[in-house]
């Protein structure tokens, strides 16, 4: 399971691009699955680099499809950022 | 229905500041795209752009007139001069009440807002120019050929991002073809390279960091380009009687709107819009003899526009000769459509298909006849340029040539 604050951040993040309380955001949610097209993908990508203050590379922009793997990119783009 | 013709061409682009240099560097595949200059790319993911170089502006301006005068403005006004020119029309009062321009702009003047706005936004200035209007206007060339050239027939600018120039020929085109006007300038103008557009253009994620390669597989997007072309397009007798060197005739003008959505553009609709120029024009499929691609090089746009190639012209697909010489004049947005029908057109006045430049190896999902590097002698009997927006507006020309 996706535990802690940087996972939490994120889901609040989605939560609050589909107005919706968090706890109705799973995880294992595809962006497919949350019901976005190709421009919600680049939105929500630009809601997360303001929420962590970073900057998302293309690569790792297009490998992002499921919230588990957007909340995995950040936590990798948050230690390459501290260190 | 009278007939079109186009008797003159002016280009200012990455490639060339005229039409003969910028059909020096299709014929050979030379690419324009390189580091940008105009804006520091620092804080930018992608570093490369389609530049206009070497343009003096004080060699077509004065100090006064450059004052009204944003950038795309300067290159729509530029080209319009090498095309009247090109042409040899000469004006008298009855054909200038007979002439109008159409051009086309996705932005305007955004070098003059940026440079203005910035004053207000971070410089906490209190007052802009009073210029920052007129001079930012996208229907600025259009105001400026007419007053420089005495011209007051119909006059206007469209403005369908990617498509705008596709539009605008297409109007003037069909304005001529009705009877309306005698003689047309039409083409369109861009200078999208500002900070703040070019941070816009990041965020979208289809721009390449590197070059712009149409339908190989190894394709990572688009290269941002500035420039203008311009044509004079006349009734063709009228450009008969006076001995006019004709490049070619417009013969077809088709336009589509995917309702579909505002950035992923869908097959049927720019297949749509290619039937409708082939339709428009009375012209069979089998005349295409070459394609000037929309070409972005986004992994939608190329995928979807060889399946509406596909759609429209069947198993000829596969031996329809293809370009997308976004590869080295760069996508142009407002422009494209003018400076893609002149590679078109100066395609079938040369009898030589210029190439797709930094063509790697063919998308397998790209299933066209890829002119790939090097540029091929044919001669067609009719070409057909595409230009699809953003927002899914579509414009298809086709033009064929004419006997000497």
């Amino acid at each position: 399971m996706k535990e802690g604050p940087v996972a939490e951040r994120v889901i609040k993040v989605f939560a609050d691009f589909k107005s919706v309380d968090p706890s109705e955001i799973d995880v294992k949610s595809t962006f497919e699955g949350l019901g976005f097209d190709s421009l919600d993908g680049l939105n929500i990508i630009f809601e997360l680099e303001e929420e962590f203050d970073i900057s998302v590379p293309d690569e790792t922009a297009q490998q992002m499809g499921s919230v588990a793997e957007v909340i995995d990119a950040i936590e990798e783009l948050l230690a390459g950022k501290d260190s | 229905m009278k007939r079109v013709v186009i008797t003159g061409i002016g280009v200012v682009s990455a490639i060339g500041n005229s039409a003969g240099d910028f059909w020096t560097s299709l014929s050979t595949g030379r690419s324009g795209i390189g580091p940008i200059t105009k804006v520091d790319t620092a804080e930018m993911r992608f570093k490369n752009a389609a530049e206009v170089r070497g343009f003096d502006a004080l060699a077509y301006f004065d100090d006064r007139q450059l004052i009204s005068l944003d950038t795309f403005s300067q290159f729509g006004i530029a080209a319009a001069r090498e095309a009247i020119k090109d042409s040899g029309i000469e004006f008298d009062d009855e054909l200038r009440d007979r002439t109008g321009i159409v051009t086309g702009s996705c932005l305007g003047g955004k070098e003059t807002e940026d440079a203005f706005f910035y004053d207000l936004y971070a410089n906490k200035k209190n007052r802009v120019p009073p210029i920052a209007i007129p001079r930012s206007m996208s229907n600025a060339v259009a105001s400026h050929v007419s007053i420089e050239h005495g011209l007051t027939g119909a006059t206007f600018t469209t403005s369908t991002a990617c498509s705008s120039s596709n539009h605008a020929i297409g109007q003037a085109f069909w304005l001529i073809r009705q009877g309306t006007l005698d003689a047309a300038i039409a083409g369109g103008s861009e200078a999208p390279l500002t900070y703040g557009n070019l941070k816009a253009w990041e965020a979208m994620r289809v721009v390449a960091p590197d070059t712009c390669r149409p339908f190989s597989k190894d394709r990572s997007g688009m290269v941002l380009g500035e420039g203008g072309a311009m044509f004079v397009l006349e009734e063709m007798e009228a450009a008969r009687k006076r001995g006019a060197r004709i490049y070619a005739e417009i013969v077809g003008f088709g336009m589509s709107a995917d309702a579909h959505h505002l950035t992923m553009p869908l097959a049927e609709g720019a297949a749509k819009a290619m039937r409708a120029a082939l339709a428009d024009g009375d012209v069979d499929a089998d005349e295409i003899g070459y394609i000037n691609a929309h070409g972005t090089a986004t992994q939608a746009n190329d995928v979807m526009e060889s399946n509406a190639i596909r759609m429209v012209f069947g198993e000829r697909a596969d031996e329809i000769p293809v370009s997308s010489t976004k590869s080295m004049h760069g996508h142009t947005l407002g422009a494209a459509g003018a400076i893609e029908a002149a590679a078109t057109v100066l395609a079938l006045h040369n009898k030589l298909l210029p190439p797709t430049a930094n063509f790697t190896e063919l998308d397998p999902e790209c299933r066209v006849n890829v002119i790939a590097n090097d540029a091929q002698a044919a001669s067609p009997k009719a070409a057909m340029s595409n230009s699809f927006a953003f927002g899914g507006l579509n414009a298809v020309l086709v033009f064929r040539s004419l006997p000497e």
